[in-house]
């Protein structure tokens, strides 16, 4: 008989709209080994595949089937610096879970029956981090007389900081806001990643010998010329996609409309759900509307619900997103577990209009249906509004989370670096080094908006050329 | 990011404008003039934008001033020498476009003259003739009166009550000027009123007219588009595409309500720190 796959437990939907605690609580021992006993140990695995950045699926779960947990937590650490983020915060259904041979094939995302491979991968990074399994250095001597600055301490940054120090590097890593983690502090919330982990897998990097500074913004303090003028060897920019989208419509700067990076930064780096303990405020609507369909459109409707429910207003947060489920870039997970924590999702809607009350603030939203034409250049059906379908919509804040482009504070003053249409920096896409001798990238600044473990991927690929060119210099 | 020198410039019925002289090499090194910084007093702290008044590379320092007007800005005016900020980054935004343009008017209105000072100072230096005309609510709430005259060939003040210089409006002064002779810039920064008249005043001229805004932000590095304002009819972030911009382009009307977005919130605040 087939064995059920192990759901994680989670607090319950009305518990955790109360607050920002985390809402899936993950495997206990048992758990975890009882859903690693369901791999099949395919002979040719599928799943590390799917895994941007390659980690050794089949062997660390067999490992935890024999209960070496410290072995598995080193098999993922080979690849993986961060598994208790990425155990978290991956969209495993679009990745290694979809890859897994239990999906089934031709599906758009994994089948329900795939390995629960991120819960697994969050048990063992939980494990070695409670447990202070060590990472041995693979420090090569030569190595330790090359200074590389990094660009930025979100995922990109953080990876690539990590690997290149763990060979023996001297890392330095900048970057501009006053806290590290990049999206990880900023975007992501904490009931999806609490800041405990975060700061944990950031200070192993710290102990580690790489230094931050925070508060520095290569651009503005220093230039890419500058920084090697100072006697960095090689860098890396890992700047992510800085700068939101917005819907071109009519009434869009009204007050109380936010980009869904505002809206998040304000909640999550600034800490305004503790409002006035923390000074930075952010406002709440009786009728709160998030317009998009990806982790940040959940993710802010899921902060939106939160904040009426600690300040006592009655919860109703929309999702107003243009196509239909199927084509919600988010996670499943999140879809679910919006949907469990009372956000309305209104389908097929596109916005068209905001329109103010006296004071400036928006009051209501004017929306046409669409119904799903021809696939696009992504791939899918194109929504296509219906004429004669327009309506009105209660809402009195509103976060607009369509996506973002490329931040060009960096770029603009640094012609030298060549950039695509969108603003985003041209790359040799196997060794992710720009059109700067010496000067490497990787990210969001690099691929659009992607998720973080493409963009640690990416920061891997470009760490080991990095190594390569280092040594190169040598001669 | 030490405190290295407070000064209170002036104080008149619970309104203080003070000096802070802050340590921070980094930004001393590069500052221009018309940038900015945004820092943090505490960790709990809100980022709030501060105009760059002075930046010192010997003593490695800048220098911010400021009106304790708002919640963030008491509790800076209560750090002494010898505390540190939170944090502290820059310099932002774009520096002020430096040139000569023959005859420039330079408008401060209240806090705003800390704004014009290093812009003045820049365009005397690049050879312009360069007329200041400050403005403030009343005497006391006059500063940097001796700095600004020792970078203007012509100086003029205006008082709301007339208790110095002109009674009136810096606008007053503009009109008349204008009227005498040709000018090549105004350039203007204070409230957001002022600024709106100053606007109004040179519409019906040719006279190219600059002046920096001071929208609300967070992070002030493009990032989340709080101070975003329409400028031609198009968003533009004041953080990285301004502070500085074409004033008759401005939508004065949504700036000075996305200003306003936060009043209820810092009233609130305000209250519990009494």
């Amino acid at each position: 008989m087939k064995k059920e796959p192990v759901k994680a437990k989670e607090v319950l939907a009305s518990q955790r709209i109360n607050g920002f605690g985390e809402v899936v609580a993950g495997y206990n021992e048992q758990e975890a080994l009882e859903e690693a006993n369901r791999c099949l140990q395919c002979k040719n695995p599928t799943c590390i595949s799917g895994c941007p950045v390659g980690i050794n699926i089949k062997k660390f779960i067999f490992q935890l089937t024999q209960k070496d947990y410290s072995g598995a937590y080193l098999t993922i650490r080979e690849k993986n610096n961060f598994p208790s983020i990425c155990g978290r915060i991956c969209p495993a259904e679009y990745q290694c879970r979809k890859a897994c041979v239990l999906t089934k094939k031709g599906s758009v995302f994994a089948s329900p029956d795939a390995i629960n491979i991120h819960f697994l991968e969050r048990f063992t990074g939980d494990f070695g981090m409670k447990n202070s399994v060590a990472v041995g250095a693979q420090k090569e001597k030569n190595l330790s007389k090359f200074k590389v600055a990094v660009v930025g301490s979100g995922p990109a940054g953080l990876c690539c900081a990590g690997e290149l120090s763990r060979m023996g590097v001297e890392v330095k890593v900048f970057e501009g806001l006053h806290q590290t983690g990049g999206v990880l502090r900023y975007g992501i919330p904490p009931f999806r990643l609490p800041r405990g982990i975060l700061d944990f897998e950031i200070e192993s990097l710290t102990k580690n010998s790489v230094e931050i500074t925070p508060n520095f913004i290569v651009g503005k303090n220093l230039t890419i010329t500058e920084l090697f003028a100072q006697g960095f060897d090689a860098i890396f920019l890992g700047l992510g996609a800085g700068t939101p989208s917005f819907l071109g419509v009519k009434g869009e700067n009204l007050c109380n409309i936010y980009s869904a990076n505002e809206f998040l930064t304000r909640v999550n780096l600034m800490s305004a759900y503790k409002f006035p303990e923390f000074h930075t405020p952010v406002n709440i609507g009786k009728h709160m509307v998030v317009i998009g369909g990806g982790n940040t459109a959940m993710d802010a409707a899921r902060c939106a619900l939160r904040l009426q429910k600690i300040n006592g207003i009655p919860a109703d947060t929309t999702i107003l997103y243009r196509r239909t489920e199927v084509e919600m870039p988010a996670r499943r997970l999140e879809i679910e577990h919006a949907k469990e924590e009372g956000i309305k999702f209104r389908l097929l809607i596109k916005p068209e209009e905001f329109i103010a009350d006296a004071n400036g603030c928006v009051m209501k939203m004017r929306c046409q249906e669409c119904e799903l034409g021809e696939p696009d250049s992504s791939g899918r059906r194109r929504p296509v509004p219906i004429k004669g379908s327009d309506f009105e919509l209660d809402c009195d804040l509103a976060v607009i989370a369509i996506g973002l482009k490329a931040n060009q504070i960096l770029t603009k003053v640094t012609p030298e670096l060549k950039t695509d249409q969108y603003g985003d920096i041209t790359v040799n896409p196997e060794t992710m080094e720009t059109t700067v001798k010496g000067v490497f990238a990787g990210g969001d600044i690099v691929g659009g908006e992607g998720t973080v473990i493409e963009a640690m991927g990416m920061a891997k690929r470009a760490s080991s050329a990095m190594i390569k060119f280092l040594l190169s210099k040598e001669f | 990011m030490k405190i290295l020198s407070k000064k209170t410039l002036n104080e008149s019925s619970g309104t203080r404008v003070t000096q802070l002289e802050v340590y921070a090499p980094l930004i001393a090194q590069k500052a221009l003039a018309g940038q900015f910084v945004v820092l943090m007093v505490s960790a709990q702290g809100e980022r709030v934008p501060l105009t760059i008044v002075h930046a010192n590379k010997e003593r490695q320092s800048i220098t911010l001033i400021f009106q304790e007007a708002g919640f963030t800005t008491k509790l800076l005016g209560k750090m002494a020498v010898g505390d540190s900020l939170y944090s502290i980054a820059g310099p932002l935004g774009h520096p002020t476009e430096i040139k000569n343009y023959g005859k420039v008017i330079i408008i401060g209105g209240g806090v705003g003259i800390a704004e014009i000072y290093p812009v003045a100072k820049a365009f005397q230096t690049a050879g312009n003739h360069v007329t200041s005309i400050l403005g403030a609510r009343t005497k006391e709430l006059l500063i940097l009166e001796d700095e600004l005259k020792s970078c203007s060939a012509q100086f003029f003040v205006t008082t709301d009550d007339g208790s110095y210089g002109k009674k009136g409006f810096v606008t007053d002064v503009l009109t008349d000027l204008l009227k005498k002779d040709k000018y090549g810039l105004v350039y203007a920064v204070g409230p957001i009123p002022m600024m709106k008249m100053v606007t109004k005043v040179t519409s019906g001229t040719n006279v190219k007219t600059i002046v920096s805004l001071n929208a609300l932000m967070v992070d002030a590095t493009g990032m989340c588009g709080c101070c975003r304002v329409t400028v031609a009819g198009e968003t533009k972030f004041s953080c990285v595409d301004g502070p500085e911009f074409e004033a008759h382009d401005v939508d004065w009307d949504e700036l000075t309500k996305r200003n306003r977005a936060y009043c209820e919130k810092e009233k609130h605040i305000c209250q519990l720190d009494k």
